[in-house]
């Protein structure tokens, strides 16, 4: 399956790029997507797991299940206002 | 409706939308950038968002508000991109019959924004630049 990983602030600036689209094996949790982030920039290694994980607009759990087509960002800390 | 946008905020515009003949206060509060943060010198802002949730996130907590406090019309509109010290982020406006329904939906709507609102800050300053919150 595939799906559209966004990055915004702080990860856009470490991945160098606002957003790719990645092959995943079915079962992928997006946690697994951060742990294979984690993998390759070591400017994430102080966070095991994502700050918060968005799917299609919506804050979910980091252990939720991705489905093919989903939009996948990882919330850095948010600083509005 | 947008709640973000790319200019400057016109505070009395907002404050103008949401007043009614039956309101007798109008609270409205302004975030702006200062020129401290922890102790560094602040010069300029970069925010960033993920504008469609950051809408999203934005008509929620709105919702929220008009459930409790449905006496009170409320506005709010963030700027994005690069703001210099004195320049509001945030303007939130709150019309009500009365003051302190005004008041205290003004507060909560800054309190939920700055929790859940997916955007971002950078500051510069002459000791660098840093985004807000994350750890190093």
């Amino acid at each position: 399956m595939k799906v559209r990983l966004l990055y915004f602030a702080v990860l856009r600036d470490i991945a160098g790029k606002g957003e790719e689209v990645i092959e995943l094996p079915e079962g992928t949790r997006a946690a697994d997507v951060w742990s294979g982030l984690r993998a390759k920039h070591r400017e994430l290694s102080r966070y095991e797991r994502p700050p918060l994980t968005a799917v299609n607009e919506n804050y979910v759990p980091a252990d939720q299940l991705l489905r093919d087509g989903d939009e996948v960002a990882f919330i850095p800390p948010v600083a509005g206002g | 409706m947008t709640f973000l946008t790319d200019s400057p905020i016109d505070s009395e515009e907002l404050a103008q939308r949401v007043m009614r003949p039956s309101d007798g206060a109008c609270v409205v509060f302004e975030g702006v950038v200062r020129d401290h943060h922890e102790g560094k010198r602040v010069e300029s802002i970069l925010y960033d968002a993920y504008r469609p949730m950051a809408e999203k996130e934005i008509a929620k907590i709105l919702h929220d508000i008009n459930t409790r406090f449905p006496q009170v019309a409320i506005a709010v509109t963030h700027r994005l991109g690069a703001l210099t010290v004195g320049e509001a982020s945030i303007v939130i406006a709150c019309a009500s019959p009365h003051r302190g329904e005004a008041f205290e939906a003004c507060r909560m709507m800054i309190d939920r924004f700055k929790q859940t609102v997916p955007i971002w800050k950078k500051e510069s300053g002459p000791g660098g630049e840093e985004w807000v919150g994350w750890q190093k």
